[in-house]
């Protein structure tokens, strides 16, 4: 697929609704992400988070507005031209979703298996390579029921980033996760980010999470990299979004979030 | 009432449109591209060889059962003699047909649909989809072969080791010379019967196979959900398995006799 404008949104969202029959999901979201940043979309359980990543990864359909990914408009195409459009996509789905009856090997390097031309022997390289990444390499081998709540979510780190998509979408990778497993996925999102430049969006509903990654950074060092405190124009490249009931209630940067007066915003932060 | 009614039709109508739509996807991804070649292997060894126990069983004890009540009615006529030709009849036309249909339902129609079921609860169809894999060619077109094909072959041997439970207790039972009653088996086999009989699985395993696919991929409701699609794809698929039965003995009286 042909890459899109380096300066251009990755991904437009605009005026989108949606409605299964009677109940509103979404109405009227708008909101754009920029190559190389973070979009953090808060709300409470039901409040159409999720709906949105799917809207944007084409497996769910907008009753109105419109969605635009690297240049291209999705909401009005066939499945077989969106699969064209999720070659630079990727999505890590609450619990992982990862394949059962295949390895973590298998899962990882999935898409690459399936989709691509690449010898099997690149694969698995490259299956290493991630894996190394996430740090998760002695578990090549293993069955996902082998794995923990936190490792299978790496692992689901580790298959949408295999194919080197632009853009990585999370639906609550760390819900559920204790602290310290959760910090471990909070800073593979903050690496992908910034190691690797991939745009992301983060749905979630845990707040020290999406603070963690707006106000953090990977700089390299050496071989290896660190996490430090991120400058302010690094903050300012993580957007919040909060949805209330499908409507976008607030939008803006961390330091903006936590200035927030509105009282539904003062009760979510507290 | 009204709106009882108004909403069962719609689902009613809502589930044959989803079905039909599910054979058009599954029709044109055998004949398109990609082609998933080693999961269809893999399905022609799960749904093949892995019913082959089942089947044989099956098969078997219904041919011996046969011998056994058809003896009994078959000696007030003075026509034991003539036990293979009836056993032969039956099974191939009919009993092998509908009851490796009924096995396949049981095992393989509730197989697809829990794990098909467990695959959409669990999010893995979305996975499949977002990782850029049609799920209708990944995973239905394989079954759908491996059912269409390996119907017939489990039919066959089904009727063969039914025809061979029939023949031990024709010999050891009923006292009926070995020679006496396979000559009666050929005698009671045409060659229509045969295309009758070869025919009825090609449908059955296609039919038992979507049946399963549809329900668990229209499953909901978590493990509640995938359950009640188990349940609902065995008794759909073998309610389906007697109905085709039916209309394909019809039709196939029609062409052939």
């Amino acid at each position: 697929m042909e890459r899109p404008d380096a300066e251009a949104p990755v991904i437009v969202v605009d005026k989108v609704s949606l409605a299964f029959d009677e109940k509103v999901v979404l109405k009227d979201v708008s909101f754009t992400l920029e190559r190389g940043h973070t979009k953090v979309i808060l709300g409470a359980s039901g409040s159409g988070k999720s709906t949105i990543l799917k809207i944007i990864l084409g497996l769910l359909k907008p009753d109105g507005g419109s969605v635009f990914v690297n240049g291209e408009r999705i909401d009005t195409m066939s499945e077989t031209e969106l699969m064209q459009v999720r070659m630079d996509l990727g999505m890590v789905f609450q619990e992982g979703a990862l394949f059962d009856s295949l390895t973590v090997a298998e899962n990882v390097g999935f898409k690459l298996y399936e989709e691509s031309t690449m010898p099997p022997d690149e694969i698995r390289r490259r299956v290493e390579e991630v894996l190394g990444f996430i740090g998760l390499n002695d578990f090549i081998d293993r069955m996902p029921s082998e794995l923990s709540g936190g490792q299978r979510r790496r692992v689901a780190i580790a298959r949408a980033m295999a194919a080197k998509p632009g853009i990585l979408l999370y639906d609550e990778a760390t819900t559920g996760l204790d602290p310290i497993t959760a910090i471990t996925v909070d800073e593979e999102m903050v690496k992908l980010r910034d190691l690797e430049n991939v745009s992301s969006i983060i749905v979630t509903h845990q707040l020290r999470d999406a603070f963690f990654v707006a106000t953090r950074e990977a700089v390299r060092r050496g071989d290896g990299y660190e996490i430090v405190a991120a400058d302010a124009r690094k903050c300012d490249e993580a957007e919040f979004i909060m949805l209330k009931e499908g409507v976008v209630a607030f939008e803006g940067n961390a330091a903006e979030l936590r200035a927030a007066k509105d009282q539904y915003l003062r009760s979510f932060l507290s | 009432m009204f709106s009882l009614l108004d909403a069962w039709l719609k689902g009613a109508v809502l589930e044959v449109q989803e079905y039909v739509r599910l054979q058009i996807a599954t029709i044109r991804g055998v004949f398109s591209r990609p082609f998933y070649f080693h999961d269809v292997v893999e399905q022609f060894e799960q749904i093949g060889i892995g019913s082959l126990t089942v089947v044989l069983l099956t098969g078997f004890f219904t041919g011996a059962v046969l011998a056994l009540q058809t003896g009994i009615t078959l000696d007030q006529f003075g026509a034991r003699p003539f036990v293979g030709r009836l056993i032969s009849a039956s099974m191939v036309k009919e009993l092998g047909p509908v009851l490796t249909g009924l096995m396949l339902a049981g095992r393989i129609g509730s197989g697809i649909a829990a794990e098909l079921g467990s695959m959409v609860v669990t999010d893995q169809i979305n996975a499949l989809r977002a990782l850029g894999t049609d799920p209708v060619r990944k995973l239905v077109v394989p079954r759908v072969l491996a059912g269409f094909f390996m119907a017939p072959v489990l039919t066959v041997i089904s009727d063969t080791v039914g025809i061979i439970g029939g023949w031990l207790i024709a010999v050891f039972q009923l006292r009926v010379a070995s020679s006496v009653y396979w000559t009666s088996v050929i005698d009671g086999l045409y060659l229509d019967d045969a295309w009758m009989g070869l025919a009825k699985p090609f449908c059955l395993g296609y039919v038992i196979v979507t049946i399963g696919c549809h329900v668990g991929l229209r499953a909901s409701g978590g493990t509640q959900g995938v359950g009640r699609a188990t349940t609902n794809a065995v008794v759909a698929s073998s309610v389906a398995v007697i109905a085709v039965d039916f209309f394909v003995t019809r039709l196939m009286i029609t062409l052939l006799y």
